[in-house]
């Protein structure tokens, strides 16, 4: 019999907000010490009372929107009640009965062509702190520095049937999210997580099998690892009774390749929502909805198209419209040089090289794209030479303040207009190398490349390639 | 009568309750729970009163988390006299150990007090005065209260705390404060309120009208069973949202943590079983089954509702009258054996007060009744309050 895979999924992305969800501690704790960035408020102290960051509301908005939600104008915060040490007034503020965002759709593309996924909807909440166990002393600390960092959570429809669906559907909301600024979604720094909610059943039935749920995935490789794994799982329990599947939590050991049964749908916890009567409803009137809406940025294929009238192929439209980063990058170096191709060559090749050299991922870039342009008219223009301006890219990268002209004089990288100067370096070179000299003329091509070589070393690479080639040619043809 | 006193030589005396937060002074909520527990700041009302010159000399007892009927589940053992339960914070004021008690109005005990001592005592607007700084319990409808020998006491006490507060998410923008003092012509006397008071009360009732009447209001009995419904309601949403605001003392973080314990289940469980009383554990119990997935519909919704109608019948009644009169309590005193007979007293006692609780409307308590306004019209309620007070002298 042949099966098809139901996934949904509920993915956690961290809001890029200067500050937490309900007080003025900041949300970025990367490199502080543990509880550091904590207050009466974050800490679950009573009589501490939420007021809630409207720039949080600003991005769950503008999330929505870029997922093709509708917005709810009245939105509210309701309370879910578990008990866990990181989780320090034993309730989480999130939202159960009036989300920000519902009814989304989010494009996606695979191997099999286009696909529509559904949004079910994207509510806020704030994160839970972190759990820091100690071996040594058989003791657990926790960390607050995380509790009320701003999360939102998209709830898809189950309409992904496979893994690399799952794949191209992460992807896309990452770019849509950083498109519009409002998340880093970098998976390893966890400020993107993945809830998979998985079952199997025979292909064509409307009825859906018993379902699975694996928390917390962390990659989108150990995701896909363990979508095949439960597949697999879940086909031998129905075809070949091996277990009885039951509609359960697992946990995904991403270096054993197996998934665990952690607990059930009867011992699951009951979150005892209720609406938060701290947390005045958030009405979003005519004036925000409009100002979010008018902020939203361009969409990757709007850009992308854009790029190929400007006469760039598809492939490098495309590898310049996924990241937003990227995007702009290209457009202010564009719109400083003029020149389409070259710009985009430069983005494409030189920029992502540094960063990929630097391990950096293109959000993180903070090249800015005007200087890059300033950089490619002294290419143009022939101030600099392509192997020294590549130089100048590499400084400019250390320094964002970096005058590139400014720097090409102080560093001697201008190209050399004197053709004296040049035909002196020949002559010397020449001379000093007869050898050489003689190969290429009894028809060793390579000779000519080591007495280029040293021309160019001398020259400090401040001269035209093809210029100096000629005239090295000339001069070596006229002895 | 007191958990701290303070030395104070300010003319201007404040006692706060122990659901008050303090910086410095132990706050203890009336439970083992808190015993000993320091607040990093200063209840923003608490705050407010000391810049108007006020001097805290202490923290009066609390039943435990305030919510009890009179102080009886103190921690540290209720305060009586003759076998009479008592509300600290009352008993401070009258023994004249300050002038004005600052209270939190959880489930009307501030207010029953007030009416057992003749004390006045005002429950003021809900969103009036910031909650910031107070021990959460109920928060939908529990309210910073004030209570003094005298009505000018009182309103000099509320102006000076009242007003907008950015700390307080609930607390309601300054250009909302539209206070309604005209003068007060009609109230009506809910009727529901008067079937199983005793003579004392009924007593206080026909003499607060009377005076009414003599000073030219019109008096109107009505009759309103679904206002009368507010006390079941306001049962399920307080307990509820204490179940939810208690849980975070769970011997992790602050308050107090059991020894016996040798994993995390048996640290919660533990602390909290030792730490929590018996009043406490049965709302908690109740709080939570009334929000569980199969309850949520079929009871605490349907609270949430009750508390729309409530609103919505004193906003037809305030169309026509300037307040409703209703007593506080069904009795004068409270006797330790009575309460220890039922320990539920405080569930059933709030008849009286829940009306005015759920709907976040402004009561106060003079000449041993109570009188609920619409949003905003203390002053107006003061003005009656103040013909009742003429009386009582």
């Amino acid at each position: 019999m042949k099966y098809e895979t139901v996934i949904g999924l509920e993915v956690h992305v961290e809001l890029a907000t200067k500050s937490k969800i309900f007080c003025s501690c900041s949300a970025h704790s990367f490199g502080a010490d543990p509880n550091d960035h904590v207050c009466p408020a974050c800490c679950g102290m009573p009589g501490m009372l939420p007021v809630v960051n409207k720039r949080v509301v600003d991005f769950g908005m503008k999330a929505g929107m870029m997922l093709n939600c509708d917005i709810n104008r009245v939105t509210t915060f309701d309370k879910k009640s578990y008990y866990y040490p990181d989780l320090p007034a034993a309730y989480q503020t999130t939202q159960w009965f009036a989300p920000v965002a519902v009814n989304g759709l989010v494009e996606i593309e695979t191997s099999k062509g286009k696909k529509g996924i559904r949004i079910k909807q994207i509510h806020m909440e704030e994160d839970a702190g972190k759990l820091v166990h100690d071996i040594r002393e058989d003791t657990t600390h926790v960390d607050f520095n995380r509790t009320s960092v701003p999360l939102i959570e998209i709830v898809s429809q189950p309409d992904l049937s496979s893994a690399e669906e799952v794949e191209a559907y992460l992807e896309r909301l990452k770019s849509l999210l950083r498109y519009a600024k409002v998340a880093e979604c970098e998976m390893a720094h966890g400020t993107m997580r993945c809830d998979v909610n998985l079952s199997v059943r025979p292909e064509g039935s409307d009825k859906l099998g018993v379902r699975a749920e694996m928390k917390n995935m962390n990659s989108i490789e150990a995701i896909k690892r363990a979508i095949d794994y439960e597949v697999a799982r879940h086909i031998d329990a129905i075809e070949n009774g091996t277990e009885e599947l039951r509609q359960e939590t697992r946990r995904w050991d991403d270096i054993k390749g197996k998934s665990y049964a952690m607990r059930t749908k009867e011992t699951a916890g009951d979150y005892r929502y209720f609406p938060d009567p701290n947390v005045m409803p958030v009405v979003i009137d005519d004036e925000w909805f409009d100002s979010i809406k008018a902020s939203l940025p361009e969409f990757p294929e709007v850009k992308k198209a854009k790029y190929m009238e400007l006469g760039l192929s598809e492939y490098d439209a495309t590898r310049l419209s996924e990241s937003i980063a990227i995007a702009e990058c290209f457009e202010d170096a564009l719109s400083v040089c003029g020149n389409a191709k070259e710009a985009a060559n430069w983005v494409i090749s030189e920029v992502t090289r540094v960063l990929n050299a630097k391990g950096m991922s293109y959000e993180m870039l903070t090249l800015d794209g005007k200087v890059l342009g300033k950089l490619i008219n002294l290419v143009l223009e022939s101030k600099v030479s392509r192997a020294n301006a590549k130089k100048i890219l590499d400084a400019m990268f250390e320094d964002p303040e970096l005058d590139p002209i400014k720097y090409a004089e102080e560093n001697d990288l201008v190209m050399s207009n004197d053709t004296g100067l040049v035909d002196k370096v020949i002559a010397e070179v020449i001379a000093g190398d007869a050898k050489a000299v003689a190969d290429f003329k009894g028809g060793k091509d390579k000779a000519l490349m080591a007495l280029f070589g040293k021309c160019m070393k001398q020259l400090k690479g401040n001269v035209d390639p093809a210029t100096l080639r000629t005239m090295l040619i000339d001069a070596i043809n006229k002895l | 009568m007191y958990n701290v006193k303070i030395d104070c030589s300010v003319a201007k005396k404040v006692i706060a309750d122990d659901m008050i937060l303090t910086k410095g002074v132990a706050t203890t909520a009336g439970s083992k729970m808190l015993e000993g527990f320091m607040s990093l700041f200063t209840s923003e009302a608490l705050v407010r009163l000391e810049e108007k010159g006020y001097g805290l000399v202490g923290k009066a007892k609390v039943g435990e988390f305030g919510f009890d009927l009179l102080g009886e589940t103190a921690v540290n053992g209720a305060l009586t006299a003759d076998g009479v339960l008592k509300l600290a914070a009352a008993e401070a004021v009258l023994a004249n150990e300050a002038d004005v008690a600052l209270t939190m109005d959880i489930n009307g005990s501030v207010r029953r007090a007030a009416a057992q001592t003749g004390l006045v005592s005002v429950k003021p607007t809900y969103g009036t005065v910031s909650r910031y700084g107070t021990i959460p319990v109920a928060c939908s409808g529990e309210t910073v209260s004030l209570m003094a020998k005298n009505v000018a006491d009182v309103k000099d006490a509320l102006a000076a705390v009242a007003g907008h507060d950015p700390k307080d998410g609930t607390s309601l923008p300054d250009s909302m404060y539209v206070t309604d003092a005209a003068t007060p012509k009609r109230i009506a006397v809910l009727t529901d309120m008067l079937a199983n008071v005793n003579a004392d009360v009924k007593a206080k009732v026909d003499s607060a009208v009377a005076a009414l009447k003599a000073d030219g209001i019109e008096v109107v009995e009505v009759t309103n069973d679904k206002i009368a419904a507010a006390k079941v309601a306001w049962n399920i949403l307080m307990s509820a949202e204490l179940c939810n605001n208690v849980s975070r003392y769970d011997g992790v973080k602050f308050g107090y943590r059991t020894p016996n314990f040798t994993n995390l289940d048996e640290l919660y469980m533990n602390s909290r079983t030792e730490g929590f009383g018996e009043l406490l554990k049965t709302a908690i119990l109740f709080g939570s089954e009334t929000l569980s997935t199969d309850n949520y519909m079929k009871v605490y919704d349907k609270a949430l509702r009750i508390r729309r109608v409530v609103v919505e019948e004193f906003k037809r009644l305030f169309q026509e009258f300037d307040a409703v009169l209703m007593p506080a309590c069904s009795t004068l005193e409270y006797t330790v054996d009575a309460v220890n007979n039922d320990k539920y007293m405080a569930f059933n006692e709030n008849f009286y007060t829940a009306p005015a609780s759920i709907s976040g409307l402004p009561a106060v308590v003079a000449g041993g009744v109570q009188l609920v306004g619409k949003a905003f019209s203390e002053d107006k309620l003061f003005t009656l309050a103040e013909k009742l007070e003429k009386e009582g002298k």
